[in-house]
């Protein structure tokens, strides 16, 4: 066999801790990776994945320190070169796709100006870069190359700036392609497509990838073998279908448990002659646009909750998911349409009335990061809708915010900290916690695990059960990712283009989809090919 | 296009408040310019000659009917009369407004140029002490006032080095130390801006996926970075190059320079409304022009602007 494409043996990697001594956070991590070969980093945020990949391309965060160990790629040692013979490797040799692309392409240049600077920074004369180009984008599934080559990012979705960044990647058809949670912020099946335009272009071109990711059903479905790393130690790496039917380590099993892909489907005893918590009939929700075009966002919604149930709001960005949560949560005034609450119409109510409603209906925000005002202390977070809904002593407060905090089992300690010196789960507990604390009949979940990694996405769906449980709560729960919803919802409705494409008990929805589009949403659900597999094993 | 004409109409609006407010102002002074000037005992007027002079100068209408004949003479370019040297104002701005213009305009560009060098040296200079040296240049040149830039410069670079004659310099030389001394305070907050926003872009996702396309740091830094940093630059940049012109009037004075800084500084002085009005008038309008031209540089640079404005349109 030849050399392997990467060898990483024995890497220690360390950064600056803020007491001015230094922090180890890759401890003797070795792998190799052969030609053509996918081999997949599992493991959840701070687990050292990204600084390993980072390591490889040169490019680690400043304070950061090899401390020990050899990188070598097709044969060649980079922890010992300088910059400039980096440079000549990176985008030639390795090269990466990043995991946001919404981020990852300067605002102020065209698209074509982006792809064809991998071509100059390694010598294609300047006559030849634009057909290049032209075809690199063309080659990555983009309609109209021509006019994408002058475009900007904003011009373009999510899904399509990853394509220019994977023909960024692969312009130069480099030896290794490092992809660093290349889809964690796309929808599901965006994130299939551009899996397997990944897939495709590396059997074409015989490129070796890393693949980065949080997600073990991503690893099981495109990876040859799996390295799972946890705290900057690897924890076990073999091949995907022996690590899979019997993972030798704790954190494997553990990881392996907690993918919702993989998730046996729940039995959730049916709740018995419960009343309806939340109808909606042919909810619809319009927006004027410029030149006074209608869109329509909701068309035709209808559902029904009963008391103690969750019901899902599925569908890609775009689906009319996001304007019917609003209209239902009173941010947002339906066009038509009823909306009935607790045996409350709310579509009528304005003011004072549309006010104390929400008391009832709780929102709890997708994003973790950016739903806590950072100023603000937890316990000021936490009891802020009391202050705003019922005036009561400090006293009386401190302890309904206490109780609250116990009942989603965050310590009273965190009670004085403040959002940043927080992890997502602990964040996404506060938010709930907020939510609970007015004692409302329905909350609203807006993809309230999706930026979560799947550990901690385990835990928080495992406390939304025990409250629905322990306090007869009813649950909107609003995602693009099926196997959540397969996890977590009683009923759902399948969203496209506005229009309710199917709605139906999840069993039933799942077993014999009745809609093409629901197909294609299931089908897009990482780690569907090996999880039958799995659970006859 | 049509964002481009409701700034010019905003532009228009602005100037018509300052030439209001102007007037209003001048209107609740004790004391006008023609008593200042001819009350004095040695010129022996009588005071039927001196309601004579107010007759001429239209200081006797009432104030509406001032404000409506003084607002047409301006829009049809007539600003009147200097009341000290009798010459028209117009004539003295057109000779006093040139060299303010050169002044200011290689104050600019000085300032930007230096701004963009210490910005440079600051991010990307040899070693970390250095650019960390450089890096806090800027705070020490903003707490420093011109006047006191201005003195030290000619004691240090014409009389200690002699570099600069300041007794009898060309036409080109006697501007190198005023020009040094008006882009200084400019260069510095514009420098520390642009700095921070230079660190601040550096941190954005696109930085190291350029890197790892095989581009070298200042490659990355000239190509992505300081367009990007430059956009907020722009518009504080904007408002402070309206300090130009403030700065104009101590620096032509601590030079000896003639120019609108000093005309300015002679108007007030000896209460030359018609004079201060049209100096007012044009500070407004550098304004207004400075401001409008970071509009349509914005503009170039950023795409995303451009097609909000064709959506609105």
């Amino acid at each position: 066999m030849s050399d392997p494409v990467l060898e990483i043996r024995n890497l220690s990697v360390s950064y600056a801790a803020p007491d001015g001594g230094r922090t180890q956070v890759l401890h003797d991590l070795s792998l190799s990776i052969g030609a053509g070969e996918v081999v997949t980093l599992v493991g959840e945020s701070g687990s050292g994945k990204t600084t390993t990949a980072q390591s490889v391309i040169g490019l680690l965060a400043e304070g950061a320190r090899i401390e020990g160990g050899s990188i070598r790629l097709l044969g060649q040692e980079v922890t010992a070169l300088g910059d400039a013979a980096l440079n000549g490797i990176r985008g030639r040799v390795v090269s990466l796709i990043p995991q946001d692309p919404g981020a990852s392409l300067n605002p102020v240049r065209t698209i074509g100006g982006q792809v064809s600077e991998v071509l100059a920074a390694h010598g294609v004369p300047r006559a030849l870069r634009r057909d290049r180009v032209i075809e690199l984008l063309g080659r990555v599934g983009l309609s109209e190359p021509e006019r994408r080559f002058d475009q900007y990012p904003h011009e373009l979705s999510g899904g399509m700036k990853q394509r220019v960044l994977i023909a960024i990647a692969i312009a130069l058809e480099p030896a290794l392609i490092i992809a660093d949670e290349p889809t964690s912020a796309l929808d599901v099946t965006v994130q299939r497509r551009i899996l397997d335009l990944i897939d495709d272009l590396r059997r074409k071109t015989g490129t070796a990838v890393l693949l980065v990711t949080h997600d073990l059903a991503v690893a099981a479905d495109r990876a040859d073998r799996i390295v799972v790393l946890k705290s900057g130690r690897v924890q076990e790496q073999g091949a995907v279908a022996d690590v899979l039917r019997a993972p030798s380590s704790a954190y494997a099993r553990q990881l392996l448990a907690d993918a919702p892909a993989f998730a046996t489907a729940r039995v959730r005893p049916v709740p018995l002659g419960g009343n309806t918590a939340v109808r909606v009939e042919d909810l619809r929700v319009e927006f004027v646009q410029r030149g006074a075009k209608t869109f329509r966002a909701v068309d035709g919604l209808s559902f029904s909750v009963p008391r103690g149930t969750t019901h899902a709001i599925v569908g890609e960005s775009g689906s009319g998911k996001t304007s019917a949560m609003r209209a239902i949560v009173g941010l947002a005034r339906p066009t038509s349409g009823r909306i009935v609450i607790g045996g409350q119409e709310i579509t009528s109510q304005r003011g004072e009335d549309l006010r104390q409603f929400r008391r009832q209906i709780q929102l709890v925000y997708q994003n973790p990061w950016g739903s806590l005002d950072p100023r603000q202390t937890v316990g000021q977070i936490i009891a802020e809708p009391l202050t705003n809904f019922e005036p009561m002593a400090k006293a009386e407060r401190e302890a309904r915010v206490r109780a609250i905090l116990d009942r989603v089992a965050l310590p009273p300690e965190v009670l004085a900290r403040r959002p940043a010196a927080l992890s997502g789960g602990q964040r996404q507990r506060v938010a709930i916690a907020r939510a609970l604390i007015l004692k409302p009949q329905v909350v609203v979940l807006d993809e309230a695990a999706s930026a979560l990694d799947v550990t901690v996405q385990a835990q928080i769906l495992r406390l939304l059960d025990d409250l629905q449980r322990d306090l007869g709560l009813t649950y909107l729960f609003v995602s693009h990712d099926l196997s959540v919803v397969r996890a977590i919802a009683d009923t759902v409705t399948v969203l496209h283009k506005g229009q309710p494409v199917e709605t139906g008990p999840v069993a039933q929805v799942f077993a014999n989809p009745a809609s093409e589009h629901t197909c294609a949403l299931i089908d897009a659900i990482p780690g569907a090919k090996r999880a039958p597999t799995l659970q006859g094993a | 296009m049509t964002h481009l004409i409701s700034r010019l109409a905003q532009g228009a609006l602005v100037l018509l408040a300052t030439f209001t407010i102007s007037f209003i102002l001048v209107q609740m002074m004790p004391g006008d310019a023609v008593l200042i000037r001819f009350l004095n005992p040695e010129m022996g007027m009588t005071p039927e000659d001196i309601a004579r002079i107010r007759v001429f100068y239209g200081s006797d209408s009432p104030i509406p009917v001032q404000y409506a004949q003084s607002l047409l003479a301006v829009l049809s370019g007539d600003f009147g009369y200097s009341v000290q040297s009798g010459v028209p104002v117009a004539q003295e701005i057109a000779t006093n407004l040139p060299p303010t213009l050169l002044l200011a305009g290689l104050g600019l560009l000085t300032a930007l140029g230096l701004a963009f060098m210490l910005a440079w040296g600051a991010v990307l200079g040899p070693f970390s002490a250095l650019r960390r040296w450089i890096g806090s240049v800027p705070a020490l040149m903003v707490s420093v006032p011109v006047f006191w830039v201005g003195i030290t410069l000619i004691q240090l670079v014409s009389f200690k080095l002699g570099w600069v004659s300041v007794i009898a310099p060309g036409p080109w030389e006697k501007l190198v130390l005023p020009v040094l001394t008006l882009a200084l305070p400019i260069a510095a907050p514009i420098a520390q801006i642009l700095i921070r926003n230079i660190e601040d872009v550096s941190t954005r996702a696109f930085v190291p996926v350029a890197r790892a396309k095989g581009l070298s740091r200042g490659a990355v830094l000239w190509g992505h970075v300081l367009r990007n940093a430059a956009l907020p630059t722009l518009a504080i940049a904007g408002v402070l190059l309206g300090e130009l012109i403030a700065g104009a009037v101590v620096t032509e004075t601590v030079f000896g320079l003639n120019g609108l800084g000093r005309l300015a500084e002679r108007s007030v002085r000896t209460q030359d409304i018609a004079v201060l009005q049209a100096i007012v008038l044009i500070s407004a309008a550098g304004f207004v022009a400075i401001s409008f031209l970071v509009d349509l540089v914005s503009l170039a640079i950023d795409p995303r602007l451009r097609s909000q404005r064709s959506l609105a349109a």
